[in-house]
């Protein structure tokens, strides 16, 4: 987490008593940054949804107070607050008799945008949303599948812009399909926008997935408030162990990206280069194997020793094995290690988006990822 | 033969007696939707005043007609005025009723969302739960309409007008022409006006409930 980020969002020992004597939300008290996302999980009736409900003040606290950019939301318009807040939840709620624009723009109109400037932002969301503006703005919420339903409850969520964003289980009542599909859009989203995120979900992985913390809940409180690695790696108490589940490595694994674990690669060597300089360069290294790269870094291919005694002369162009697949930086290392194990690759060269090589895995790599996980 | 011949004769008093029908029923049911859906928004308000608000307008309702206009002569005595409350009175059943169960039937959903998005009250009363609950209002408003037509007719016998008057002079005076004089208009104004009602509910559905 940034340093100099500042805290957007305060809970200070909120409690919620419903009427029937129901302790929803337990003396919780946490700190939100501004840009994060955080999930909140836990079973049914834990209270995750109520204790985001009390952002926008949908519930009141009973006790306790909770500030949004330093003030006291108790002390500001209700109304106000929650058109500052965008709200996502689990049926869309999309109003059956407006159409898509209607629907998206609402709030916007509330605020008194312009006709123009609500059509601008309308297409604006739907495009970010993955849904073509022309094709769906006039549509009705029951002409929608309830994938396309939901992009549209998101897009309303962002519609005027609201620096912060309420989110109870959007992608709940989705199939798996649909559901993993707007997960990654969801991930695609938050990296071009920067928004505070509070997100419910009932699914740990999906809390593992979305969040930069997660908030673990139990019957009203917060049993660990941490990054999804932290909880996977150091679960709090047995029941945050139970909810993560036993496949706590295998979850961490997806979290990791491949520059976590890669190393640099040994001093690769141009394509342009003569075999006499390949051969000195391997000595000097100790290294039976070079990877080869153009003047740009761009990945080329590699050689081995044996490959150097077939000629003398020429270059290291002329000898080189071709066609070595790569890897990307960001990529997932659950899917390097199944190229390596399907390939029978013993390493994998790194390259960023312009194929230039950033570094080597191998299997010592992944080796050493899962030590250091059990270790913590 | 005769009939053809009455209705000739007496075309400007049955033209007459068919307006002044149209025009008590057109007053009370204006006014009793103004009542009606008031109260009715009232009660999704304060649910818990729902079930005795719709009940006392169910015991309203099933008071024989005659017996209301006679509980309510003593005080207003007769003439149109009484004939337009009772009318209010009977047609308040299908207006609370359909107003309340317009809108409490909207989803929980919708209702979260406006109220989690910002809209005031008043704002989601106006932009949601009234159109969405249309087109059961309207549904209202068509059965008050034809209930109050048939009711108007009885209201005659004290004294409101309308083409009653000639059903009532017929009956008293054993006279078939006169008769049928006021009841054929007044059938075909039951069924033109819930013809009416139908095409009315059709075009005010929002289209995106038209499914």
């Amino acid at each position: 987490m940034n340093p100099i980020a500042n805290t957007i969002i305060q809970f200070d020992k909120v409690s919620k008593i419903f009427p029937d004597g129901t302790k929803a939300v337990d003396d919780v008290s946490f700190e939100i940054e501004e840009g994060e996302c955080v999930t909140f999980v836990g079973p049914s009736g834990c209270g995750k949804t109520t204790t985001v409900k009390l952002l926008n003040r949908l519930v009141e606290p009973t006790h306790g107070s909770i500030y949004l950019n330093g003030e006291d939301t108790g002390k500001v318009d209700v109304i106000a607050l929650r058109r500052g807040i965008g709200y996502v939840i689990q049926d869309v709620g999309l109003f059956p008799h407006m159409t898509v624009v209607q629907n998206i723009s609402l709030v916007p109109r509330l605020i008194g945008w312009s006709t123009a400037d609500r059509e601008k932002r309308t297409d604006e969301l739907l495009t970010l949303v993955g849904l073509e503006p022309s094709a769906f703005r006039s549509r009705y919420p029951h002409q929608l599948s309830g994938g396309q339903k939901q992009r549209i409850g998101v897009a309303r969520g962002l519609a005027a812009d609201p620096p912060v964003i309420l989110m109870d289980e959007p992608f709940g009542a989705l199939d798996p399909i649909t559901r993993a599909q707007l997960q990654d859009e969801f991930l695609r989203l938050r990296s071009r926008l920067k928004k505070t995120i509070l997100f419910v979900t009932h699914d740990i992985d999906e809390a593992i997935k979305l969040g930069d913390r997660i908030a673990v809940m139990r019957s009203g409180r917060i049993v660990q408030f941490a990054p999804p690695v932290k909880i996977l790696s150091e679960p709090a108490d047995h029941f945050v162990k139970d909810l993560v589940g036993k496949e706590s490595g295998l979850k961490l694994m997806k979290l990791a990206k491949i520059s976590d674990i890669m190393v640099p690669a040994l001093a690769p060597i141009l394509e342009g280069s003569s075999i006499l300089e390949a051969k000195r360069l391997m000595v000097e290294k100790g290294s039976d194997i070079l990877l080869v790269v153009n003047d740009q870094g761009t990945f080329r291919g590699a050689i081995r020793f044996e490959q150097l005694n077939q000629k003398d002369g020429g270059t290291v162009a002329d000898l080189m094995d071709l066609g070595i697949p790569t890897v990307r930086d960001n990529g997932e290392i659950q899917a390097a290690l199944e190229m390596m194990l399907r390939g029978e690759r013993f390493w994998l060269p790194i390259v960023d988006e312009e194929k230039c090589l950033k570094g080597i895995v191998t299997m010592t790599q992944f080796a050493c990822f899962f030590a250091r996980e059990a270790q913590g | 033969m005769n009939l053809l011949t009455y209705f000739v004769k007496n075309q400007n008093l049955i033209l007459k007696l068919t307006l002044e029908h149209i025009k008590i029923t057109f007053i009370a049911v204006s006014i009793s939707t103004i009542i009606g859906v008031i109260i009715g928004i009232l009660i999704t308000r304060y649910r818990r005043a729902a079930t005795p608000v719709i009940g006392i307008a169910g015991i309203i309702y099933t008071i024989p007609s005659l017996a209301l206009f006679g509980m309510l002569i003593p005080f207003i005595g007769i003439g149109m005025k009484p004939a337009l409350i009772a009318l209010i009175l009977y047609s308040q059943l299908a207006l609370i009723r359909n107003t309340y169960v317009g809108i409490t039937h909207i989803d929980a959903s919708i209702r979260e969302a406006g109220k989690g998005m910002g809209m005031s009250p008043w704002q989601f009363l106006r932009m949601v739960e009234l159109p969405v609950a249309l087109p059961v209002i309207m549904a209202g408003i068509r059965t008050a309409s034809v209930m109050n037509i048939g009711t108007a007719t009885i209201a005659a016998y004290i004294g409101a007008g309308g083409l009653g008057w000639l059903i009532f002079r017929g009956i008293a005076s054993v006279n078939a022409e006169q008769i049928i004089a006021g009841a054929v208009p007044v059938t075909l104004l039951a069924i033109g006006v819930d013809y009416v009602f139908v095409l009315l509910e059709r075009v005010l559905t929002p289209a995106g409930l038209r499914h």
